[in-house]
């Protein structure tokens, strides 16, 4: 198991490749064509109200607004701020800022981006000047493409935007599952009997999932064991050697449970329900608390299994 | 359609600050063996949970947490992507039907995985807002701000409420044990790190049981005479952000006035000031938060059924017979639940 | 089961492997709209909205009904949001036809969705931990061993499948919301399709779609006021058992069976072959049909596959099997399960058009999740129960 990393090295990384796809309909749509060409619009609601940014809906009656698009601002009020003194990874600018609603002129509604009020040290207090009633204006960025973020930021009027979607995690897998990964880095394949069923649950969770129960007895089972059932897989997958590449389920000598992992060694379409198998492991050298120790089972020279004997385990 | 539906039993988690390298379910499952123990029940009519998939940065983390409840035979069983004290409204309903007695309730949340802050920008509309990359502190700090000026309240009046919520959660063994406020520093101004909720890793499990079943499994149910939830409009540029509509009417619809105890699901401390008004506990008499509330202890998901497992305990332990419980959900107060519960057996 | 509780409106968008044309909020409004004016209602008529959806990574907006609560009308309504995994349309409908069962609202908004095409289905169902210990290649890698097993265990003939293909594309060409129409489906063209995960084929399996389906629920006094024939429901039941435990039949869940007794023990069914006119069954996989006719109960064990042969599950059979087209033929994740939901709702209203079943009165909605562990069903009729 690799030691607990801080936040700059994260374990697990939540990231959509290429970012979403996100279509955005004719309202928004508008919007932000709008945006890209430099013009902030609102829409018109039946009671007459402008809403910026438009929705499809009027936000208190759920009702379908008018097709009407109404050019606001740009300048506008600051409804309410706050003020970040040390900006975070995500926000827009790299040095103290504040987050404004700010109502265009001619709407009903206040939009949210950044307002930027200067340059100021990391940690500073809000500035005196920035207050709510205070009146601000966009500041385009040269090129737009349609985003929100085609206002870099609002700025105080007289003196002077596919969605990031990356979030990093570092994960534990517990305490049960951190045992059975140490067992794993050392050759060793770990479960639990549970004290009700008296079954073993491998790899195991500290408790049986049927019975509800917490289990501690540990019990060592061999590397060697049933094929109960399979897939021959023909899209390919980075964990596997090849395509065709079999994933079965195989009932471990001892164990009540089926676990899901890779067959090879024997061509695809020769793999039999009932054949025995035993673990093919990376060198000694390589081993880690991973279940990537096991690169897959391989085919023993034994007679298979009938049927009859593992159908209560598909 | 009415019954007498109570609170019976409550568990929670020694919460931590940090990562314990416990699994969920290693967190979940013994909190699940108490309330089994304290109800005697093995089985359930009904289970519902409460769990984010984002939390833990997959898919489905609700199908693992099955495995800590024992779910064989096969149970009734739903899931809310929502606090925890949803699944609790939903349960509720489900006891309204009269073709059960029982149900299980249990939320979890590892907040300290992942930075929390800019887990819950995914949240927001995907338009307007998150591109904007604003956290969820940014945006309490926002309404902070708006609330202060039309209130002409103080950041000083912050600070009592973040001493007051610290000093109550240092009595109290679950909570986290926070120090007195104090610093000047901002997080996001006006807020200072002490107004903002701690990052917790945290589980919690209520039972619920109706009528006789619930008399004869606890000696004194907390019976809940009201239970109701609201949400509002998201942006926060069309809403009024110093008032929590959606909690008013929660509150009037759940019977909120004349409650002794009052736990509020407010994880900023400006949210507690608001909630106040808007479910008229500004009187001084209610006890607010005496668990310490969400500013001493915030596991995400659980934090809101937290709030109504500590007000049913002060009905349970005898200390107050009308309590309230009350939990919150999405950017700046926007979704609320208030769930009275009190002591007197109308049965 | 309390209360009764109405279907008075139904409202489907078109299903398509990418819906550009739409924001998600429009897509769901498309929904919830149509469902609206086939109750005869507007938004503020609405007490309550039950939303469902499957895994938030497909969209990556973190409980998405946060934002869209107030485009689906519920501003100072209460709005909840259910997951089951892939049973999640058919829960979110029990969930909310148990507000009106419970006599807390008099008509409720529920709706489900996905919008699959913002990322991509295999990406968002196996975002794998640093952690895991086994090898699953998306659903089909998953599902494929089980039909091994249930082939191995029934000693169905290897072409069941294909016909369920067949049958159900058949289907879907009299829907006019299904995503995937292939005039001319025939076995040939199902068996010159390449094994994807052997023993699937590739027009074995379920699309990739966009989509969203919405129903109002009403009670008995709101129902009396709709428009259009109601369809009632006469009983729900939801299952969960673990996804692996020792002695866990992976072929027949127990949750399954369950679930099945429970729903027909509240209609006062006892042979649902005879005594149902039609299903509407969640089967992503074409094997699914022969596995889920046994696992509900429409015949004896290992004899599933016969029914499908003899073509009784067959738009003109004596039990038709999923009549809109199924999964097989459109597949908004979150929002499948409640389109079985609402199809069967349909059928019983006799709105079903052109794939209606002549003079349905009791049909069932049926959904599944998961390691085939999550279990939603409920039955309606004509009349009320």
């Amino acid at each position: 198991m690799p030691s607990s990393t801080g936040r700059s090295e994260p374990n697990h990384v939540l990231e959509f490749p290429g970012g979403y796809t996100r279509s955005v309909g004719p309202v928004v749509g508008r919007f932000l064509s709008e945006l890209r060409d430099g013009r902030l619009v609102g829409v018109r609601t039946a009671e007459g109200r402008v809403l910026v940014p438009p929705s499809e809906h009027d936000p208190d009656t759920g009702e379908d607004v008018t097709g009407e698009f109404v050019e606001v601002g740009p300048a506008g009020t600051v409804t309410t701020w706050s003020w970040v003194p040390r900006p975070a990874k995500g926000h827009p600018l790299d040095r103290p800022f504040a987050w404004a609603l700010v109502r265009p002129d001619g709407a009903d509604t206040a939009l949210l981006h950044a307002l930027d009020v200067g340059v100021f040290e990391e940690g500073a207090k809000p500035p005196r000047f920035l207050k709510t009633g205070m009146r601000v204006r966009p500041r385009w960025r040269a090129e737009r493409n349609g985003g929100i973020g085609d206002i870099e930021c609002f700025q105080p009027e007289v003196t002077m935007v596919n969605a990031p979607t990356r979030l990093e995690y570092s994960l534990k897998g517990g305490k049960a599952l951190q045992r059975f990964l140490e067992g794993i880095s050392q050759g060793k394949i770990l479960g639990h009997r549970c004290p009700v069923c008296e079954q073993v649950i491998v790899p195991m969770k500290g408790l049986c999932p049927r019975d509800g129960v917490p289990t501690t007895e540990e019990v060592e089972l061999p590397d060697t064991g049933t094929v109960t059932t399979f897939a021959v897989n023909n899209i390919p997958d980075p964990r596997a050697p090849e395509v065709p590449f079999v994933s079965a389920y195989v009932l471990l000598d001892g164990a009540g449970l089926t676990m899901l992992t890779l067959v090879a060694g024997i061509p695809a379409d020769q793999v039999r329900m009932g054949m025995r198998v035993k673990a093919a492991w990376r060198p000694r050298e390589e081993w880690e608390p991973s279940m990537g120790n096991i690169k897959w089972f391989e085919p023993l020279d034994e007679p298979d299994v009938p049927f009859d004997e593992i159908k209560d385990y598909t | 359609m009415t019954r007498e539906i109570a609170v019976i039993a409550f568990a929670q988690t020694r919460h931590s600050a940090e990562d314990e390298g416990l699994a969920e379910i290693e967190m979940l499952a013994p909190i699940i063996t108490e309330v089994k123990q304290k109800t005697g029940l093995k089985q359930f009519g009904f289970t519902c949970s409460g769990s984010c998939d984002y939390l833990a940065g997959a898919p489905f983390s609700f199908v693992s947490a099955l495995d800590a409840v024992g779910a064989w035979p096969p149970i009734s069983e739903s899931h809310v992507e929502m606090d925890a004290a949803w699944a609790l409204y939903e349960a509720w309903v489900r006891l309204l039907h009269g073709d059960i007695d029982t149900a299980l309730v249990y939320g979890f949340g590892k907040s300290s995985q992942g930075d929390l802050r800019t887990i819950l920008t995914q949240q927001l509309d995907p338009y307007h807002l998150a591109p904007l990359g604003i956290d969820a502190v940014s945006l309490a700090a926002l309404q902070a701000r708006a609330y202060l000026e039309r209130s002409g309240t103080t950041e000083d009046d912050l600070r009592a409420v973040a001493a007051r919520s610290r000093q109550a959660g240092r009595d109290n063994p679950f909570a986290l044990h926070l120090p007195e406020p104090e610093g000047d520093e901002y997080d996001v101004a006006p807020l200072r790190p002490y107004d903002v909720a701690p990052i917790t890793d945290g589980a919690a499990a209520i039972v619920l049981a109706s009528g006789d079943k619930a008399r004869e499994l606890c000696e004194r149910p907390a019976w809940i005479t009201g239970i109701d939830h609201r949400t509002e409009p998201h942006s926060p540029g069309v809403r009024d952000l110093t008032r929590s509509e959606s909690a008013r009417i929660a509150g009037e619809k759940a019977g909120a006035a004349g409650v002794e105890v009052a736990e509020l699901h407010a994880q900023f401390s400006h949210e507690e000031l608001i909630l106040k008004e808007a479910l008229g506990l500004d009187g001084g008499e209610v006890a607010v938060n005496p668990s310490g509330g969400a500013l001493s202890a915030n596991p995400m998901m659980a934090a809101g059924l937290i709030r109504i497992g500590e007000a049913a305990s002060r009905i349970h332990d005898g200390t107050a017979t009308r309590t309230l419980g009350h939990a919150s959900s999405g950017p700046c107060l926007q979704q609320n639940l208030v769930c009275v519960l009190s002591g007197e057996d109308h049965g | 089961m309390g209360e009764r509780c109405a279907i008075i409106g139904v409202g489907q968008t078109a299903y398509k492997s990418k819906r550009l044309d739409v924001s998600m909020a429009g897509l769901l409004r498309e929904a919830a709209r149509r469902a609206l004016d086939d109750a005869g209602l507007t938004w503020k008529d609405i007490d309550a909205v039950v939303v469902g959806k499957a895994p938030d990574l497909f969209e990556g907006v973190m409980m998405p009904e946060t934002f869209l609560a107030d485009a689906l009308g519920a501003a100072g309504k209460p709005i909840m949001r259910v997951h089951t995994a892939g049973s999640v349309g058919g829960s979110t409908a029990i969930v909310a036809a148990g507000l009106i069962q419970g006599g807390v609202h008099e008509r409720v908004l529920t709706i489900a969705w996905e919008k699959q095409s913002e990322s991509n289905a295999t990406w968002a169902l196996t975002v794998n931990s640093p952690f895991t210990t086994s090898l699953v290649v998306g659903a089909g890698g998953y599902f494929a061993p089980h039909i091994r097993a249930y082939m191995r265990r029934s000693g169905a003939p290897d072409h069941i499948g294909t016909l369920v293909a067949v049958k159900d594309r058949e289907n879907a060409l009299r829907n006019p919301y299904a995503h995937l129409k292939i005039p001319g489906i025939s076995r040939e063209m199902v068996e010159s399709t390449p094994m994807l995960w052997e023993p699937i084929r590739y027009l074995e399996t379920c699309p990739s779609s966009d989509g969203a389906c919405a129903m109002v629920l009403a009670s008995e006094d709101a129902a009396r006021k709709a428009p259009a024939k109601p369809a009632w429901v006469h009983g729900t039941s939801m299952r969960s058992e673990p996804m692996m435990f020792a002695g866990r039949d992976s072929v027949s869940p127990q949750g399954g069976k369950d679930a099945a007794a429970d729903v027909y023990r509240q209609a006062g069914i006892s042979d649902p072959r005879r005594e149902l006119d039609c299903a509407e069954v969640y089967v992503p996989f074409s094997w699914y049909e022969p596995m889920w006719l046994e696992n509900l109960g429409f015949c004896g064990e290992h004899e599933g596959w016969k029914l499908t042969e003899a073509g009784a599950t067959a738009l003109d059979g004596d039990i038709p099997w999923n009549p809109s087209g199924g999964v097989l033929s459109s597949n908004p994740i979150g929002a499948s399960g409640m389109i079985r939901f609402a199809e069967a709702a349909l059928q019983v209203r006799g709105l079903a058009g052109d794939h209606q079943v002549d003079g349905a009165r009791r049909a069932l909605g049926h959904a599944y999740g998961g390691g085939a562990q999550f279990f939603a069903m409920w039955i309606v009729g004509s009349d009320k129960p």
